[in-house]
């Protein structure tokens, strides 16, 4: 790896600080009696509302399908999320110093894996929302259930519930174009 | 004679034509009023969802409230309670609201509020705050704009009937209230005497008081300045070159005491009293004025515990004008003069003579000139009386008849409602001549252009308040609300746009753009601030607790149930306070309570609030309570039991909501 590359994969590591100050993904709900919106911010380290009280009154309205709260402090995820940025950010800096291509493949690996598992667990979480609901609930539909939308927008009785990635997912994946670039530009030639 | 009968046939046959065109022209006033009704139309016409260009506050008369409309669409936005109990949400029936109409009288449920008046900086509405006077028992009240409720109630003491009031100055320094009715004051202590009361000229004073604001809008009673024993009937603070000064109207200076339609228009001019307000602020600043015991309440929402509380306040400062001179002059006005109004140069003292035949205007440059020159006419009761040649500067002619109220549009025009012509008419301050009129629906006591009496109006709109409705709208037996009309004055001509019926006996009204207003609002109050005693913060902390015959229930609310929701403990002859917490913390998910037999009003809870309820039950039984405001698809199931046993009975005290 030349210095050109060093430099690109040393940025696409530091890009991924980011994540830690915008959200990776991002919840919008639309109903009727919130003409102002009412919604929710994923980050690696916390779930919030996009307005102050939002999660609240999420947790509030889901009470009546017999959701379970969504509680942050939880999910063990948002404790372990950051660690694996962490990870990345230090291993890919290392990559750039120490310059070795076939790390620097793994890193790659590694990243897209842990993309990959991150989407399926976030499935997986919003599968037992809108699956494991209270039996007890004040509204019961036979055959409904209420799982938001991995990606795209779906309507959940009066609610229309949009998911869509967040910033911090479109850096993650420049970061990860960066260092597939200094990949190949690397390419020792023959 | 051939021609004659030719044209005696013309006008024959012309006749009908004739006949429809005096009709199509000079119809019905009704049809009168549609003329270019579409126009108008698209003027008012504000979208659903849309939002109108000014909040107008107007007062609710002797519905002792303040009510909002938006302009110019004219529809009811809010009535905020102020001085008379309102069931529709439990003020001053809950614990909490109920110290705000405490007075040295007792606590009384009802007033008669007449002069809503914004907070001014640079001589310009704020949006801070608005005054409103209490006319009865004489109080004023602050309203804060952020949440548009009642955030103080300060009683005005050596005073009876507080008409002349509030009027605001130039940065909100000071407001100033006048009596109406003198009364007969004991010299020292200015307690009411009892005298007999032919001895009116003798004993009879007023006074006027100025109220000082706080930076937070507390009110305190800077001091008082003691009056001749005439009726004070209106206001306004000058500005610009006269903001230092305030102005009254006075009539009664014949001190009638008895049949006083007769007896106190006798007198060909009464007088504008004109107070230096600055000057006598300065020399109470400097320890002018006497300290007299003088008992007056205050009464102020605490922010931080959400409840009212009220403070006795003991004393005031009493300032006699004659042995501090300079500080009020009396300018001589004709015939009983109801409103005084100064335009926005603050140059011209506009009266309305509500007898007077004339409009008189006067000079401020003028009235300083002949202040220096003590060039007066005489004195009353040791104030000097300026000479009216001195200080008018222009009668102006033919302006209606009874003349009330002037309001500005900041184009060098000045409206002023004429009560028994029943019209509005424009005159010039350049000219000082009518330029305009156009009749009112009937008789119009106050008018009102939004920023209409400041430094700066924006003369788009004017309000005429209308003192009688008669056939305006569907009847509705013989009492029936105000009428309001709403009129054009963007252009030469005034142009009648809307007839709007308004809340109780609207006396005068302010506006102000919707967007110094809108972005400030409170949506709900945050529970994390809450720092009421009895609130509790979570469904885990709710309980119930007996002290002696007093039970105390902390309960909270959220869509869609109570906690607790059964209670049983409860004894005949107990009495039980609901402390309700609505955990709620979201915009317009206000909760209500109310159970069986209570004597008493619902409280309607904000989301965050704590409201309380005290409840006797009188009987044994079980006894259902439940959500008045349809908070959720469940409301119908927001609900609960407490049940109540006899006086001799044991059974414990129990609660929850069987989870």
């Amino acid at each position: 790896m030349k210095t050109k590359e060093r430099g690109l994969m040393a940025i696409a590591a530091l890009l991924l600080g980011f994540v830690f100050l915008v959200p990776i993904w991002s919840i919008d709900m639309d109903a009727p009696q919130y003409p102002e919106g009412i919604g929710m911010k994923i980050s690696v380290n916390k779930i919030e509302g996009k307005s102050k009280n939002d999660l609240q009154n999420i947790n509030g309205l889901n009470h009546y399908i017999g959701m379970k709260e969504i509680t942050p402090e939880s999910i063990p995820e948002l404790k372990i999320m950051p660690w694996i940025f962490i990870f990345l950010i230090v291993s890919g800096l290392g990559i750039a110093v120490w310059g070795n291509r076939t790390a620097l493949l793994v890193w790659i690996i590694l990243f897209v894996l842990f993309a990959i598992a991150g989407l399926i667990d976030f499935y997986i979480w919003g599968y037992d929302y809108g699956h494991n609901l209270n039996n007890d609930a004040a509204i019961k539909i036979p055959g409904m259930t209420y799982q938001p939308p991995l990606i795209g927008t779906k309507q959940l009785l009066n609610i229309t519930a949009s998911s869509w990635p967040g910033i911090g997912f479109y850096v993650s994946l420049i970061s990860m174009g960066l260092a597939s670039y200094a990949f190949w530009s690397s390419k020792p030639s023959s | 004679m051939e021609p004659k009968t030719k044209s005696t046939q013309f006008l024959w046959w012309s006749l009908p034509l004739i006949v429809i065109l005096a009709f199509t022209l000079y119809g019905c006033p009704s049809q009168q009023n549609l003329s270019g009704s579409g126009d108008a139309a698209q003027k008012v016409y504000v979208a659903p969802g849309e939002h109108d260009e000014f909040y107008g506050m107007f007062s609710g008369g002797y519905s002792g409230q303040m009510t909002v409309y938006g302009l110019p669409s004219g529809r009811h936005l809010y009535t905020i309670p102020v001085f008379s109990q309102a069931p529709v949400n439990g003020y001053g029936y809950s614990e909490e609201t109920k110290p705000m109409l405490q007075t040295t009288y007792g606590f009384i449920p009802w007033d008669d509020a007449h002069h809503p008046e914004m907070s001014q900086t640079d001589g310009v509405p704020d949006g801070r705050w608005i005054f409103i006077n209490a006319n009865n028992t004489p109080r004023v009240a602050r309203i804060d704009f952020s949440n548009f409720q009642t955030a103080e109630i300060i009683e005005i003491p050596n005073a009876a009937g507080n008409h002349a009031s509030p009027f605001v100055t130039t940065n909100t320094e000071y407001i100033s209230a006048a009596t109406r009715f003198s009364i007969p004051m004991d010299e020292e202590s200015l307690e009411n005497q009892d005298v007999s009361i032919s001895s009116y000229a003798e004993n009879f004073k007023g006074t006027l008081t100025f109220i000082k604001i706080g930076d937070e809008g507390e009110m305190s009673i800077d001091f008082q300045i003691l009056v001749p024993g005439f009726n004070y009937d209106l206001s306004h603070a000058g500005k610009g070159p006269s903001e230092d000064w305030s102005f009254f109207t006075t009539y009664n200076s014949e001190e009638a005491h008895t049949l006083l339609e007769v007896n106190a228009s006798r007198n060909d001019k009464d007088f504008i009293a004109a107070v230096n307000w600055r000057k006598a602020a300065e020399l109470v600043a400097n320890g002018a004025g006497r300290e007299i015991s003088a008992p007056h309440y205050r009464n102020y929402m605490d922010h931080s515990e959400q409840r009212a509380k009220s403070e006795l306040i003991e004393t005031v400062k009493v300032l006699d004008p004659t042995e501090y001179p300079g500080i009020i002059y009396y300018l001589p006005t004709p015939k009983s003069p109801h409103g005084v109004d100064v335009d926005p140069s603050g140059q011209y003292i506009v009266a309305g003579g509500k007898l007077s035949s004339v409009l008189p205007v006067h000079s401020f440059e003028k009235m300083i000139q002949a202040i220096e020159n003590e060039d007066y006419e005489g004195e009353v009761d040791g104030i000097p009386v300026l000479n009216y040649d001195s200080v008018i500067h222009a009668e102006v002619e033919n302006a209606g008849i009874g003349t009330l109220h002037t309001e500005f549009d900041g184009n060098g025009f000045a409206y002023t409602t004429a009560f028994i012509s029943s019209e509005i008419v424009k005159w010039s301050l350049d000219t000082f001549e009518v330029v305009d009129r156009i009749d009112t629906y009937y008789s119009p006591g106050h008018l009102m252009i939004p920023g209409g009496d400041s430094r700066q109006p924006e003369g788009k709109y004017l309000v005429a308040l209308n003192k009688i409705t008669k056939d305006r709208y569907l009847p509705t037996g013989p009492e029936l609300f105000h009428s309001a009309q709403l009129i054009d004055i963007s252009g030469d001509k005034m142009q009648l746009l809307l007839d709007f019926p308004t809340d109780g006996e609207p006396h005068y009204a302010q506006a102000i753009a919707a967007d110094i207003v809108k972005e400030g609002q409170i949506r709900f109050y945050e529970l994390e601030n809450n720092n009421h005693p009895d609130a509790v913060k979570s469904e885990s902390e709710t309980r119930v607790e007996r002290d002696g015959n007093e039970v105390h229930v902390y309960m909270t609310t959220i869509r869609s149930h109570f906690t607790p929701d059964n209670i049983e403990g409860i004894k005949v002859g107990d009495k039980v306070y609901f402390h309700v917490t609505n955990l709620e913390q979201d915009w317009d998910v206000p909760h209500g309570f109310a159970i069986l037999g209570a004597r008493t009003a619902e409280l309607l809870i904000m989301p965050g609030e704590t409201r309380t309820m005290v409840w006797e039950p009188q009987k044994p039984g079980v006894f259902p309570f439940y959500c008045t405001d349809f908070c959720s698809a469940l409301h119908q199931e927001m609900q609960g039991y407490a049940r109540v046993s006899p006086a001799d009975s044991d059974v414990p005290v129990l609660f929850g909501t069987g989870s």
